[in-house]
This record gives structure tokens, sequence and C-alpha cells, in this order.
């Protein structure tokens, strides 16, 4: 049972219920996209894993140990957001570093740390830039390696490639794939295009509209 | 609450800025500018204003005295006060008697100052009542005139007293053929139209002082008509003393009226403020009629920290040096009877033989009542 | 890779009716709000900031207020009501305020058009000199006008309007102007070919459009002009006289203290008629209209350029009350010169009068701990809005509430109260930027509380699931964003600060006045020197309550679009 185990998830906001007993599974190292269109609750199954809210019914394991109760800033879980969300007020190397400093590491090793992920996005040499000087791809790679930074045993990408062209979705697309495999970190990775999801992950869910779960076997 | 929208029109142009480099660059082109050239003459009179009294000696008490812009004393007797008893006198004036007995009693109990000087028989009842003073008597007081301590109940000491009189200038009525008024009710008569400056009873102590007068002279159900044809005939009312004295008077002053409310004693101030060779004679007298005497008081103010020697400043201001300074400092008559008046006093100052005075517990009872119909008679 | 089936399972079947499925895409903020109860990242608490501003607003301002009251409600304060005096007062009030905003709205309508719509070479720095009157302390005003009117005008009616209409045309052309810039002209256009007469295009087209703009202006201006102290002081007269200056005329001259309260009464009551009247206004809601790209169009028709020539016009009379103030502060007898300025460093005539160099250390050492209590207070209380649930319009029309009482009522109530409360602060010196804080903390409150509604909350999701708890997260997300709005209400709180006049007047001791407090006195007595001088120190507070609010506006983040 090692991993990420949702079972029976059902969230309902205001009046609507966004997720009706959603179940899924990510396995240790695997990345798995979560398909669906627009509104079907993908996003808010993702703040349910992260621990951002707190579901209706249902439960969420990791290892077989169930994170109810545990505070989001205690689940290890990185999250990359639909807009890079970078802290407006920090440059390059204080968003990346974010994570580390509140775990309280030593300054030495989270500057070392921020250049190795720097350099794992391609973007080496970027730590004192202002992040509203960033274009929508660099954004997106340092809110990558943001969330990389701490060690998160489980990363969950809210549809990060959206507001970029077809190319360079694709491009980061691979990237990501190859950045997440070489670490070793599993993922779950939410997108409404399959094409997408066909390039990142290796296997595809298909949330139907309501926030049921059906599946789409995929290679 | 539409305060919202205005927050915005905090926020300028970057023009703004600009002003800002401008008011530099002046500011240190004037610090030059005055460091050589200006010697701060016309502005006042010392260059650099000191707080009066030299410490001097072991000096451990400072006692703020607390009293209105006419107060004065030859800086002499301060400094030998201060070497003599080791206190430092720092004197605070502002305004008028009222500013000064309003403001003791808005903060009676935590007082500004440790001494009080220039509440007089019209405010005192107010001052009292609001808790401003310590009881305290100066056992000098036995050198004075019973008369002067009516009303005190032994809470604060006499320190002099005038009268409060309309001040005529001689040299304008003889220069404008004009017959001086010999009365209260003539300065109604049309002919005096426009010539009368008053102070208001409200904000000032001579203002009510001379309210009162005309209180007592015309009765209660009397003085609102009087001041009706006052009006009539276009009385000017300032704020306090120095606006009427100094602004409005037409001897030595720049102003266009000469008849004044002010002091029985004011004449021979004159002459001594008079450039050589001196006058003869002063060229303003007094109208007799009509004079009401003041009282002025000085006492201890409640919630002082150094009682003792705020007791021993009550003391000196009834010592034979600061009673003779009195007359030519502040034109007032000292109570202590036996002391030496200087010659320009004893030939100019008008002693009027009558002059009105009124129950302190009549004055307290109706003050207010008396200002608010003024108030409304004459100026609304 | 296993291949992880889904069960279907079917809807559980205690749920309710299936709602429609929505495609319309709910942003994620839109959901953050929608299940807010759920949420699991939030702020702290906003009782962790709250109870502190509530305190000190109910130790300075509610207790004081109620004394106020109380003393007002007397039958000693009941007299001051049925006074004749009283009446006239009120009367004069209406008058002055009803004519001021009259006439400032029907001045700055025609000149908002023409500074916002039209364009001509040195538009935007007219703009500016018609927005320096209203930063300027209420003092500076009435000193300025003191030495530009003619004295026969002094203690007029005619001299408070012609301040009143100086100081506040900027609201009305700013409120306005900026909001008549975004009115797409082409409705106007289009009207005219359906055969509108200029008339009717402004009666049925322009109108309608501009009219909340216009309503909020006039209430603002009217709530100025009716509570307005420091230029009634000081270019009114016995004759001209408005409740403010007559609270403070019982108390101070008459210490008259339950009539003063009374009055206050008065004056609360007739302000919150013109909030709940202006409130209602309000609601007449703006009609939703096109918005176009704020560009302003070169002078056409011969009226609009009449229009431009009369604005240059009013920029240049805007201009001379402060020309005025330069000269009168430069001019000694009949030569120029800096003697009225050197003087100020020199006491006054007697040697125990203040010189103004001391007033300026006062008014700067009381400007100090002001600025830290009601940006402190203000900053706290803008997080307690921002983070609290329920209720959080409540909590901030309470917290604005000083703003609605005049400065002359709060500075009375925080004298009488000092008297008999627990503290006796009359003593401390503490009382007079306290009572400045009170007067400064809505402006605070109201310059950070939009920066921290508009904090993106799913920020401190990010820093949550990097490993931050909720202090931390607060500190290190919230906080940072914060301190630039906190910097900007600082600047604000300097200005305010500095440029205090009704509540200082009662709280400064007699030895240690104010620089606003000192220039009042210096008008008050007679003489070239101490004109001279007034107009020297008017000058030197007008340069730094600009420059701080000039530092306020360099670190602002919003900058408002003046084109």
């Amino acid at each position: 049972m090692s991993g990420l185990d949702v079972t029976a998830i059902s969230l309902r906001l205001g009046d609507v219920w966004v997720l009706r007993e959603v179940t899924i599974a990510v396995g240790s190292g695997e990345i798995v996209a979560l398909l669906g269109p627009s509104g079907a609750g993908k996003t808010s199954l993702l703040r349910v894993i992260a621990g951002l809210i707190e579901p209706d019914a249902g439960s969420v394991t990791w290892d077989g140990h169930d994170l109810r109760g545990e505070p989001a800033h205690r689940r290890r879980m990185g999250m990359v957001f639909q807009d890079a969300l970078l802290f407006p007020h920090r440059d390059v190397a204080g968003n990346i570093g974010y994570g580390l400093e509140i775990g309280g590491e030593r300054r030495s090793a989270i500057a070392a740390r921020i250049e190795e992920l720097l350099e794992l996005v391609g973007l080496s040499g970027f730590q004192h830039r202002d992040v509203a000087t960033l274009s929508g791809g660099q954004a997106g790679r340092v809110a990558l390696a943001r969330a990389l930074a701490p060690h998160p045993r489980l990363l969950l990408l809210d549809e990060p490639f959206v507001a970029l062209d077809r190319d360079l979705r694709d491009r980061l697309g691979a990237e990501v794939r190859e950045l997440l495999k070489r670490l070793g970190v599993p993922a779950l990775h939410v997108t409404h295009d399959p094409h997408e999801a066909a390039l990142v992950a290796d296997r595809a869910i298909t949330l139907a509209p309501s926030g049921d779960g059906s599946s789409i076997v995929a290679t | 609450m539409p305060a919202e929208g205005w927050l915005h029109l905090y926020v300028f142009n970057r023009s703004r800025v600009l002003l800002v480099a401008l008011a530099l660059v002046t500011a240190s082109g004037f610090s030059a500018a005055c460091g050589t050239g200006g010697t701060g003459g016309t502005g006042g009179t010392g260059g650099t204003g000191t707080a009066a009294a030299v410490p001097a000696g072991p000096t451990t008490v400072t006692i703020t005295l607390v009293t209105h812009d006419a107060f004065a004393v030859t800086e002499s007797l301060l400094s030998e006060f201060a070497e003599r008893t080791g206190i430092t006198i720092k004197i605070a004036a502002t305004g008028d008697a009222g500013d000064v007995v309003n403001r003791a009693a808005l903060t009676a109990g935590n007082p500004e100052g440790d001494v009080l000087f220039g509440v007089d028989n019209t405010l005192l009842s107010r001052a009292v009542q609001a808790g401003v003073f310590e009881p305290y008597e100066s056992p000098a007081a036995s050198g004075e005139s019973p008369a002067l301590k009516i009303g005190t109940g032994g809470v604060v000491t006499p320190i002099d007293y005038g009268d409060v009189c309309v001040n005529l200038d001689d040299e304008w009525f003889a220069a404008h053929n004009l017959p001086e008024p010999t009365s209260l009710a003539e300065l109604a008569n049309p002919r005096y139209k426009g010539l009368l400056v008053v102070e208001n009873p409200a904000t000032s102590s001579p203002g009510l002082a001379f309210l009162l007068a005309t209180v007592a002279r015309f009765g209660a159900a009397g003085y609102q008509d009087y001041w009706r044809s006052l009006r009539a005939n276009d009385v000017l009312v300032e704020n306090d003393w120095t606006s009427a004295y100094e602004g409005q008077f037409t001897s030595g002053g720049k102003g266009s009226r000469p008849m004044v409310v002010s002091y029985a004693s004011s004449p021979p101030a004159e002459i001594v403020y008079a450039a050589a060779p001196k006058p003869l004679k002063p060229s303003t007298s007094v109208l007799t009629d009509g004079c009401f005497r003041q009282v002025e008081y000085a006492g201890v103010l409640a919630g002082t920290k150094n009682q003792a020697a705020a007791r021993t400043v009550v003391d000196w201001l009834l010592s034979p040096q600061f009673q003779a300074d009195v007359p030519l400092s502040m034109f007032v008559f000292p109570a202590i009877v036996s002391t030496p008046l200087p010659d320009v006093f004893v030939r100019f100052a008008a002693k009027p033989t009558r002059p009105l005075t009124m129950d302190p517990a009549v004055v307290d009872h109706n003050r207010s009542a008396w200002i608010d119909a003024w108030d409304q008679v004459t100026l609304r | 890779m296993g291949s992880g089936d889904v069960a279907l399972s079917p809807a559980p079947s205690s749920s309710p009716t299936v709602p429609t499925s929505s495609t319309e895409r709910v942003s994620p903020t839109a959901q953050v709000i929608r299940g807010d109860d759920r949420l699991l990242v939030r702020p702290p608490s906003a009782w962790w900031f709250g109870t502190v501003p509530m305190m000190f607003l109910a130790l300075f301002f509610v207790w004081p207020l109620l004394n106020v009251l109380v003393r007002g409600f007397s039958a000693d304060g009941r007299s001051a009501l049925t006074s004749m005096t009283t009446w006239h007062v009120v009367a004069f009030t209406l008058e002055q305020a009803v004519l001021s905003t009259t006439l400032t709205v029907v001045i700055g309508l025609p000149a908002s058009y023409a500074l916002y719509r039209l364009h001509f070479r040195g538009r935007r720095w007219l703009l500016a000199l018609i927005t320096v009157p209203f930063v300027l302390p209420t003092v500076v005003v009435g000193a300025a006008f003191r030495g530009v009117l003619p004295p026969s005008w002094l203690g007029t009616l005619g001299a408070i309007v012609l301040a009143h209409i100086f100081f506040n045309l900027a609201v009305v052309v700013r409120l306005v102007g900026s909001h008549w810039a975004q009115v797409d002209e082409r409705y106007a256009q289009a009207a005219r070919t359906l055969g509108a007469a200029p008339y009717d295009v402004w009666r049925t087209i322009t109108w309608p459009l501009l009219r909340s703009a216009v309503l909020a202006a006039t209430s603002l201006v009217f709530l100025f002009t009716f509570t307005s102290f420091g230029v009634v002081l000081i270019l009114g007269g016995p004759t001209s006289s408005t409740l403010e200056v007559e609270i403070y005329r019982r108390a101070v001259s008459l210490f008259d203290l339950p009539g003063a309260a009374a009055l206050c009464l008065l004056q609360i009551v007739a302000v919150l008629v013109v909030l709940v009247a202006s409130g209602r206004t309000q609601r007449i809601r703006g009609v939703r209209h096109r918005i176009r790209r704020s560009a302003t169009v070169v002078p056409r028709s011969g009226a609009e350029r009449i229009l431009v020539g009369a604005t240059v016009i009013l920029g240049v009379l805007v201009a001379l009350p402060l020309l005025a103030l330069l000269v009168s502060s430069l001019r000694v007898g009949d030569r120029w010169g800096l003697d009225w300025w050197c003087a100020l460093s020199v006491s006054g005539p007697r040697s125990r009068d203040v010189s103004a160099w001391e007033s300026i250390s006062t008014s700067l050492t009381y400007a100090v701990p002001a600025v830290v209590v009601s940006v402190g207070i203000g900053g706290l209380a803008a997080c307690a809005v921002a983070y609290t649930r329920r209720g959080h319009e409540l909590l901030d029309s309470a917290l604005m509430l000083p703003l609605g009482t005049s400065a002359v009522t709060l500075g009375l109530g925080l004298l009488i109260t000092s008297a008999r409360g627990p503290v006796d602060l009359r003593g401390s010196w503490l009382i007079v930027p306290i009572g400045q804080a009170l007067v400064a903390m809505p402006l605070v409150l109201r310059t950070v509380l939009p920066v921290l509604r508009a904090l993106d909350p799913r920020l401190r999701d990010a820093a949550a699931l990097l490993g931050a708890p909720p202090w931390v997260a607060w500190r290190t997300v919230d906080l940072p964003i914060l301190s630039r709005a906190l910097g900007v209400s600082a600047g604000l709180a300097v200005s305010v600060s500095l440029g205090e006049f009704g509540a200082t007047s009662f709280l400064a001791r007699a030895g240690s006045p104010t620089m606003p407090i000192h220039i009042a006195h210096l008008l008050e007595r007679p003489g070239e020197s101490n004109v001279g001088q007034a107009a020297a120190l008017s000058i030197i507070l007008l340069v730094l309550t600009a420059s701080a609010a000039a530092v306020a506006e360099r670190l602002s983040w919003n900058r408002q679009a003046t084109t």
C-alpha cells in the first residue's frame, strides 16, 4: 500500500457537490494524470489531498497512514499552482528556498539546494531575479523548483501549463516528466488536455463533470 | 462611508517631490542668510530669548509660574530670588486671565505648573469651584488692606489691584475738538459713535470687569439696553487687552479708536515707555466714572509636586522687592499698603474715589448668564 | 505501473438531489469563497488582531464619548441647547456648508471636465496645483487667506466660503473627473444622432452616468465643510461661528463643559444624519456602462477652449493664497527680507514666549508616537477586518467611527475623561499623540485593508504546503506584503499628525504648542511680525506635511492613473 490512497472522497461547496465518492491511487514513483473538463472538481481534489480543504466524506492515506487531522504544513506534499503563484515579495531564490527556510535549514545548505534546483529546471543564475519579470514558462519552472526543494513525498500539479502556448507546453511537459522520474517523486498531474496527459503521465484517470470517478486506462 | 474615495486624493503627482527639493534648497539658503545677515531684531527684542531666570548656586527646584500675558517683572529680581532660595522660576504665560483660569480649571488636579498668578476677583469663584487651588494664604498678607481679601476664603493671596476704566486719548479729543465723556452713560451718545473699543468679557478679564461695571451701574435689568445702545454706537469688540490697546487705541497704537477699556494706571505707562525726552504728562487720561475694582491673586495649584517651594514663591510675590516693582512692571497698585510708589505713579495714575465693586458670590452666580446675554446683544 | 482501476460507485444514497453540473469554469478563488467553512488553511484568527484595536477604541474613544454624552444630557448641558446663540450657530453652520458645497460643486464640475477629458499643455501641473490645498493643514489655509483677503472680509461668511471652496475643490475635481474620464463619449454622440440637443444630452445621458460620483463628492464636501474647524476659527468671527468652533469656545473660553458637551451631541446627530442621507444617495447605484480607456482629447469647440481658459484662471486663483503666504512671510514693512524667518528661532518679545522652532520640535516629537500608535493599531485593525469570517462590515464601521466624529469632540472627550478616568493622562504628554492617533487610525485602516484583501489566499496555501504553520505563514507572507502599505500609511499618519488642529488644541499644554497651534496664536495677536512669522511657519508646516505625503506616494503600490 505504498503511495497515495484516496478513498471515496466527497466534497460539497456551497450547495454543489463538487466531488462524489472519488477513489484514486498513486503508487510510489508513479505519475498519474487527472483529466476532466472544467468544473469537474479536479482542483478541489488536489486541495483535499493537500489538506487545504476538509472533505465531507472519505479518507486520504499515505503509505497506509490516514492523513486526516494532519495539517497541510505537515503533509510534505508539494503543489504547483495554475499561475505559478510565486511570492511577489521575494526573488527567485527567496521563493525556491522558502520551504527550506521554514524547515530551519542552514543558509549554506539552502543556497546549495537552490543552485541545484535551478540547474535542474534550466534556470541557472536566476537567483536574484525579480519574479515579476519572469516569463510564463520561467515562472512555471521556478514554481516547480520551489515545490520540489523541500523534498516532498508527492507532487501535486494543478494545470501548471494552462496559460502557455502549445510548443512550450509540450516541451515543459516532457521536461517535468524527466525531472520527476529522475528524482523519483510520485506526482498527480491535473490537466484538461489528454495530449499533455499522455506526455507527462504513466496513466490517466478521468473525472466526469459531476465529480464522479470513472477510469480510462492509458499508456 | 464615503471616505473610501478620498484616500486616493492623498496620492500625489511626482511633481510633489520637486517641492521637497525646492524646500531643502531654500532651507539651506535661509540658514546661511540668517546666520550672517539677520539679527532677528525685528522679530523680537531679545537675541536668543532664554527662559526667564538664570540658574545660580545650588539650584534644585524649578517652579513653573502659570500666568497671563500681562505679567512682567524686572529680570534681576528673578535671578536674585534664585540665588537666595535656590528656586528657579519658569514663567509659562498664555493669553488673558480668562484663558489662564480656564486652562487651569480644565487641568485641575493635574496642573500645568505649580503657582498660578493672575486670577482676579471676577474669575476667582470659577477657579475655586473647579478645585484649581490648594488653599494657602501667605502670612505676609497681613500687610494688606482687609478689603482686598474679601471673598478669597484664605485659598489665594491678593498680590495687586487696579481699576479697570475707560482710557481716553486726550490729544485725539483735542485735535478733533470733541469734549471728553465724563460718565458711562455718555459713551452711548451718538457724537462718540465709532470711537470705543472694548474687550470680550468671555475671553478677557478687563472685558469682564467692564461688563460687571455696567451691570453694577445700570442694574441687571438695564445693562442690556445700555449695550444695545453701545452697539448702535458702533462699539468695537476685541478678544483681549493687547489687541484692543496696542491694536486699536489711537494713542501709541495704530488704531482708530480713542477710547479703550484699560486700566487706571495706563497713563503712567505711557510716560515710562516714551522715548526721551519724556513728556511732562501723559497724553491719555481716565474716565473715572464707571471704573471697576479688580484684585489679582496668586495661589498654589492643587496637585503640585513642590508644595513648599510653591509657597515660597507666593510669599516672594508679597515681598517688598516684588511689590515695589509692581507699579512700573505691571502698572497696577501693590497690595501691601506700605509699599512706596514711584513718582510718576503718584502723579499720573488715576485713583477713582468710588470704584464699582460687586459681591463675588453675585458674580459667581450670574457670570455665565450675563456673558451669554451680552454676547447675544452685542455680537449676534 | 499498475492499472489502477477506479471503481465507479453510484452516487451516495444519502446525497441530496443531483445538482445540475455547470460547465462554466469555477475559478479556484470562487471555490475558496464558497467553501469558506471548509478551509483548513487560514490566516491566524481575527481575535488575535482585533483585541488591541478594540480596547484602544473603547478606552480612548467610546469611553470619552460616553462621558461627553452624559455631560451633554445633564441639566446644565440642556440649557446650552435652548440658548438662542446655539441655534444661530447651527443655522450659520448649515448656511455656510450649503453655500460652500454648492459653489464647490458648481465650480468643480466644469473644471473636472477640463482636467480629465481635455488635453492641453500643463494639464498635469494644473491638476496637481488644484490638489495641493486639500492636503494642507486647515490652519495653513486660514493663514493663507488671512494674507490674501482684505481686512474687511475677515469674520464674514464670504471669507469662510471662499476658503472652503479652495480647500475642497480637489475632492470634486478628482472624484468626479476620474469617473467622467471613463464615460464613453459615444453615448453622447449616439444621443445626438437621435436628435438630442446639448442640454438634453446632459440631462438624459451624461448626468445619469455621472450622478453617483457627483453625489458622493457632494456629500463628502458637505461633511467636511459642516465640521470644519481650523478655517472657521481663523477666518470667522463672533457672528460667523460654526458648531465646531462653538464647542471649542464654550469649553475653553467660557469653561462651560456641559454646554460644550451638549453641542457635541448636536454635532454628532447632525453628522449621523448627513452620513445616513449620503449613504442613501450612494445607493442610487451608478449605472453600469461601457468603460473607455481614459484618453483625453484636444479641445475642439469654442466652448471647450473657453473652459480650458477658465480652468487655468481657476488654477491661478488657487495659487494666489499660497503665493500670498509666501509674500507675507518675506515682506518686512516696505522691503523684502528674511526677518520673519529668522525670527522663528527667537522667542517672543517677552522672554517666556515659546519660539516657533520649539513648536516645530514639539510637533515632530508628538508625531513619532502618534504614527507608531496609529500605524500599529490601524495595521492590527486591518488584519482583524480582513481575517474575520463574519461581520467584517460591522467591525470595519466600528473602527472607522473616529473618522465620523469631529476632532474637537474627540479632544474634548479625552480632556474631560482624563480628569476622572482610571489613568489621568492629562499629566502625560502622551495624550496629544493619542488624540492624533485616533484621528489618523481610520486612514491607516483604509490604506492597509485593500492591500490585505487583494492578497491571494492561495499564497497562504502555497506557504502551508511548503511547511509553514499559520503564524509563520503570516509572518513570511502577509506581513512583508503588508509592510509596503504600512509604510504608505505611516507617511499619511505623519501628515495628519503634523497638521492636526481640532483635537490638539484641546490637549496640548500651555508651554508646548504644536505648529498649528502656534500659528493660530500668532494670528490672534496684532502686528506685522506675528503675521509674518505665522506665514513663515505655515510654509514650513506645508512643506513638512507635503513631504510626508509625497514619501507615502512613492511607496504606494497602487498609483492612481491621473491621465
